[in-house]
């Protein structure tokens, strides 16, 4: 009943919440925070074999010896921005501003790139420095945990980067602005789960 | 080489997919036969008979499994199947009964009817659904091909490392457990996220949370479940994964790896798993011991936060598996405890559901007697479980035949029996006749019967020294009856299963048309006919109490009062994109198994493209007339 | 039937107990230990407790079946009053389980707690345990004695079982003389049991370990403490010359086939093999392999074909030796004191 009042209410036009107009866009946010739940135990349980696990560096080098922290802060500023941008996107969908959108989430799509070309860098400094995934339990667990959220992030750019293209096409409307939302709630959760990565991983990697 | 052919057919795989075809008018017949309606289909009515289909079958390979490993039980010294061929059946009778029967078996009955209890027209994603479905068929088909293609995993359900390393397990057969359970957790994740969002969503108006029916209760917290227990799984298969494909050492000790982790990780998902398989059960019970009795649930909001705690407790006890690790007296203790504590919930719907009966007119239809021969059943096999958490009693019990006569006195007392319960019960609502009672019966005692038998001798064995899992004993060591008798219990439950499946036969072609109501039920699913219409509710109902059937019934004019005036139904349109996800899926999951990285990431890249298709689809679905409109000048 | 199916089961329950006792040395319902005592206590009082909750379930179960199931006519009594719940029954039937489980749990912690303590190395003996697929291999840390399949204990005396994995996770498992301890690779692991009365007692491998697993047998044999030094000091001489032709011949033919896996020590043997059970004194062990009875003919079997009584293990076969090589070999072995 709501949902037909509300749509009514912006008389041929965009609701004030594209993305919970529908009954299917509520399902979809819904449905994806329950997903989100889901991811995080999944980073957890990574995390908790990555803790279990950083010890046994056997004869490769240990964390404090290997990671280089401005690097993984620029990383990290690179990944703050990006989620920031990615509420602009959202703002400016409220907006109802499918120019500036489009424009916000592009940005978003280039820092995420940046992210993941910095990454695989300090990747390949590692796999120089001798820690290699088959080196021992400690670069296993760091690659996996690392790994995942690196995938999470490449997936993240290519579902932008379709929604960008579809956003350019149709603009905004009940049915793509659920889409956008849910990216940008997507981003933010990978953006939450580097911010534990970083504590977890690189700061208390460098305590000895 | 072969790499090279495989990526060449699915170039001109997708190519066909993504053009249209080459032959347009073999695509249409194609469309039109019903084999490709129900592969496309996103009715959840249709995809819970698949699930149940599905089940079935898995039901008779793993069924086939667990008498294999009785027959070379059966005397001492057999040689029938020995070593790592035992090793493979066990493993997959496990494996494929938890993974492949119990939880999709139940996923039938709640696919067909949370919606219909909350008043629903579908799930709140029929796309996902099907995809949820069609990853489970791909997952649970790659684990079984493993018998064709390289032998089965050996390793254990629990497929502790370092056995299941490459050093102890060369074959691919731990490959198929751990892309084969990969993949079909993934659609187990997908289908339970969907029942939690219809549950929050799709509700009737007044179908508040304490108007739910019990099943559909279960399946919330159920969905709840799965959501925090299958991603640790996924994580680690992820790990075993990379052991054995890309050479990681997460559990092998050369490279300072911990096998206690794995453990860790595989409890923490394998004891909550036991938890979602047992409480839909209990939801079918709340629905067919009040049904049957004429009487309300007895003690409703107890029950319903009984289920809740068992849900939570679920997660604080996964280390009663591991008393024999050796991990110190504290953690022993603590999770002793919190086992123990897990009893009362569990108790207190015991006696919920006999004081439901008490009182009330108790009609022993054959799904009465599942419920009721679960109730003492389930007792003894609970009562073991508390037996198993008392520390010094389980380093007795542990790993021996007592824990598997306590497990199957609760998954088959529980678990299956809910589910023949459900399905003598729901049989009529899903295929519009009602399965026969006389056949039902026999095949009730047959069955009941050969659980006791073929369990109960177990517990015995187990204290009297017989290790679990292992494919032969001794001469006059006083183990030849109990395994004579458990025997001769799984050809008695055999027989039940023949029955039941003659009875299905049988019922298809000559069974009695069911009405819409042929229970006298008391949730909203008696209210439509048998079967449902494609659209569920003609109008969507206003709820007015818990039992919302019976309340109409009882106090109402026996309708259900509309919410909404009568008028054209919005459907969500088929696809086939969820059946070509999980085809990417399967091959993904075969190339990994061999090994062939580049297969796997073609496999995946198909699911990604096929997840991009979808995006950028227009499906708003279409506009059905309901029955009740037609001839009413209501165009569609 | 339906309404007797229940009870009857019941009914059975204490009778079985009582009955079902194997007197076969590897049941946990006949300890011979301390251990294997309280852990059998616990198991009578969570038993006890058990059995109670189901004769009060079936009870009511067996009450409400027959009082209340629907008899012909019953449709004119009308709808059964809808009973919503009762607090104070709900309350009961909470509160009686918990006072049960407390009744359970304390001693259980107290035993969890008394079962961890480790021993006196005054008042007790060491005993390191490896587990191979699918052997054991025993180590006497203070008498630099050792052993494999068959391990002996002297009794009255607490044994500090210290354990190590060669390769997968097994379990050491003495029924009669108490459960039940994963051998972990990469970690260790202990047990401490003790044995009352002299005997041979089973043990069992209780964690998959592979195509074997079944047959990983070993037995616990417990000596008066005298009998135990006597076994120590012949382990310590061990007497491995051959005394005949046939013998010398036997011993030929270890040299050349089985001393790269096997070790017999003493009388001029190194130590070498470390991949096979240790044969030292072979003559005196009970069985072979864990599994068959100790004999010339069941040997030669099993020189034959040692993947047809225990599949998987990694023994390959002897056929290749002929009839009379295999009597030379197998006299020689069924010399080792």
């Amino acid at each position: 009943m709501k949902i037909e009042e509300k749509t009514a209410s912006v008389a041929g036009g965009i609701p004030a919440e594209p993305e919970k107009a529908t009954l299917e866009g509520k399902n979809k946010i819904v449905g994806f925070w329950l997903f989100l739940a889901a991811e995080s135990t999944l980073f957890a349980t990574e995390m908790g074999a990555y803790v279990a696990l950083k010890g046994s560096h056997m004869n490769g080098p240990a964390s404090h010896e290997l990671f280089q922290l401005p690097m993984v802060a620029i990383s990290t500023l690179i990944l703050l921005v990006s989620s920031l941008t990615s509420v602009l996107g959202i703002m400016s969908m409220h907006a109802h501003d499918s120019k500036k959108m489009l424009f916000w989430f592009r940005v978003t799509i280039l820092l995420g790139a940046a992210f993941l070309v910095l990454e695989s860098y300090e990747f390949m400094e590692y796999v120089h420095a001798g820690h290699i995934l088959s080196g021992s339990a400690f670069a296993s667990s760091f690659y996996l945990l690392l790994g995942t959220h690196g995938a999470h992030v490449l997936f993240g750019v290519l579902w932008i980067l379709g929604l960008v293209i579809q956003g350019a096409k149709k603009g905004i409307t009940v049915h793509t602005a659920p889409k956008f939302y849910l990216a940008s709630l997507y981003w933010h959760f990978i953006d939450v789960v580097w911010i534990f990565i970083f504590t977890v991983v690189y700061l208390m990697g460098m305590v000895t | 080489m072969a790499t090279l052919i495989i990526i060449l057919i699915l170039v001109l795989f997708l190519g066909a997919i993504l053009t249209g075809g080459y032959n347009k008018r073999f695509l249409e017949r194609m469309q039109q036969s019903d084999l490709w309606s129900w592969i496309t289909t996103v009715d959840h009515k249709r995809i819970g008979i698949l699930y149940l289909i599905s089940g079935g079958f898995f039901f008779a390979v793993a069924g086939l499994e667990a008498l294999l490993i009785r027959i070379q039980l059966m005397v001492p010294n057999n040689a029938f199947i020995v070593g790592d061929t035992y090793n493979q059946l066990t493993t997959m009778h496990g494996t494929t009964m938890l993974f492949l029967v119990a939880l999709p078996i139940l996923f039938a009955l709640m696919n067909f009817i949370v919606p219909l209890q909350i008043g629903a027209r579908d799930v709140a994603f029929p796309f996902l659904n099907s995809l949820g479905y069609w990853l489970y068929v791909s997952g649970g088909l790659l684990l079984n091909l493993s018998w064709i293609f390289g032998g089965a995993p050996d390793a254990g359900w629990t497929n502790y490392a370092t056995l299941a390393l490459n050093d102890y397990s060369p074959g691919p057969g731990v490959n198929y457990y751990v892309l084969g359970l990969q993949i079909s957790g993934i659609g187990t994740l997908i289908s339970a996220i969907n029942f939690i969002t219809t549950i929050v969503n799709m509700r009737a108006p007044g179908m508040s949370y304490l108007r739910l029916p019990l099943f559909t209760w279960t399946t919330f917290v159920t969905s709840a479940i799965i959501m925090f227990a299958f991603p640790p799984l996924t994580a680690g298969l992820f790990m075993m994964m990379f052991d054995r494909i890309f050479g990681a050492t997460f559990f092998s000790t050369a490279g300072g790896g911990n096998v206690t982790v794995w453990e860790h990780i595989f409890w923490i998902f394998g004891h909550p798993e036991v938890y979602l398989l047992i409480l839909p059960a209990f939801g079918v019970f709340s629905e067919v011991i009040p049904t049957f009795s004429k009487k309300r649930l007895f003690g409703y909001h107890s029950m319903v936060f009984a289920v809740v705690l068992i849900g939570f407790l679920g997660f604080m006890v996964w280390l009663h598996h591991m008393f024999t690790v050796g991990l110190g007296p504290v953690a022993n203790s603590i999770f002793a405890i919190s086992t123990m504590a897990i009893a009362v919930p569990t108790g207190i719907k015991i006696f919920n559901w006999l004081f439901t009966m008490w009182g009330g007119r108790i009609r022993f239809t054959t799904a009465m007697l599942y419920a009721a021969g679960f109730i003492v059943t389930f007792v003894m096999g609970g009562v073991t479980g508390v037996m198993l958490a008392t520390v010094p009693a389980d380093l007795q019990f542990h790993d021996t035949y007592f824990v598997v006569a306590h497990f199957h006195y609760v998954i088959i007392g529980g678990t299956v029996m809910g589910m023949l319960a459900g399905f003598y019960y729901w049989w009529p609502k899903m295929f519009g006749r009602v399965l026969n009672e006389k056949l039902g019966k026999w095949s009730f005692w047959f069955f009941y019967l050969g659980i006791h038998l073929a369990f109960f001798p177990q517990h015995f064995l187990g204290l009297n020294g017989m290790p679990r899992r292992v494919f032969t004993f001794e001469a006059n060591k006083g183990f030849e009856t109990g395994n004579m008798v458990s025997t001769i219990g799984t050809f008695l439950m055999t027989i039940g299963v023949l029955i039941l499946l003659y009875n299905v036969v049988w019922t298809l072609r000559k069974g009695k048309q069911a009405d819409a109501d042929p229970w006298d039920g008391r949730t909203l699913e008696w209210a439509v006919s048998s079967p449902p219409p494609v659209y569920n509710f003609a109008q969507t109902p206003r709820v007015r109490g818990l039992d919302a059937w019976w309340l109409e019934k009882v106090h109402g004019d026996g309708k259900l009062k509309p919410a909404e005036p009568l008028g054209l139904i919005h459907m969500p349109s088929p696809s086939h994109l969820p059946f070509i996800m999980a085809v990417g899926f399967f091959i993904s999951g075969f190339g990994f198994v061999f090994h062939s990285w580049q297969v796997g990431a073609l496999g995946l890249v198909v699911v990604f493209i096929m997840m991009y298709v979808r995006s950028f689809q227009e499906d708003h679905g279409y506009h059905l007339q309901p029955d009740e409109l037609k001839g009413q000048g209501v165009d569609s | 039937m339906k309404r007797r199916l229940p009870a009857w089961w019941l009914l059975t329950i204490p009778g079985l107990l009582a009955g079902c006792v194997s007197r076969n040395n590897m049941s946990a319902l006949d300890p011979q230990g301390p251990v294997g005592k309280s852990q059998l206590n616990l198991i009578y009082l969570s038993t006890g407790i058990m059995t109670f909750v189901v004769i009060v379930v079936a009870a009511i179960y067996i009450y409400v079946v027959l009082r209340y199931r629907e008899r012909p006519g019953d449709e004119k009594k009308g709808i059964p009053e809808q009973v919503a719940g009762s607090k104070k029954l709900e309350i009961l039937w909470t509160a009686i389980p918990v006072l049960l489980l407390i009744i359970l749990a304390v001693p259980t912690i107290s035993t969890t707690f008394t079962l961890d303590k480790k021993p006196d190395p005054e008042e007790s003996i060491r005993v390191n345990v490896i587990g191979y697929q699918y052997w054991w291999g025993f180590e006497y840390p203070d008498h630099k004695v050792s052993t494999s399949n068959e391990v002996h204990i002297p009794v009255g005396k607490k044994v500090d079982f210290v354990m190590k994995s060669h390769d997968v996770i097994h379990a050491f498992w003495v029924p009669s003389l108490g459960g039940k301890q994963d051998l972990n690779p990469g970690r260790q692991d202990r047990i401490v049991l003790q044995a009352d009365k002299p005997g041979v007692y089973e043990g069992k491998c209780a964690e998959l370990c592979g195509a074997s697993h079944a047959l990983m047998n070993f037995r616990v044999i417990a000596h008066k403490p005298d009998d135990f030094d006597r076994w120590i000091a012949s382990q310590r001489k061990p007497d491995s010359t051959p005394k005949t032709v046939q013998a010398r011949e036997g011993r030929r033919l270890f040299n050349q086939n089985c001393i790269g896996c096997h070790a017999v020590r003493g009388g001029g043997f190194k130590v070498e093999g470390r991949t096979g059970p240790e044969l030292t004194a072979f003559s005196e062990r009970t069985r072979i392999a864990g599994i068959l009875p100790n004999n010339e003919k069941n040997l030669k079997d099993w020189l034959r074909n040692p993947q047809g009584f225990k599949p998987g293990n990694r023994m390959p076969a002897f056929d290749h030796l002929t009839e009379k090589q295999l009597d030379a070999l197998s006299v020689y072995l069924e010399s080792l004191k």
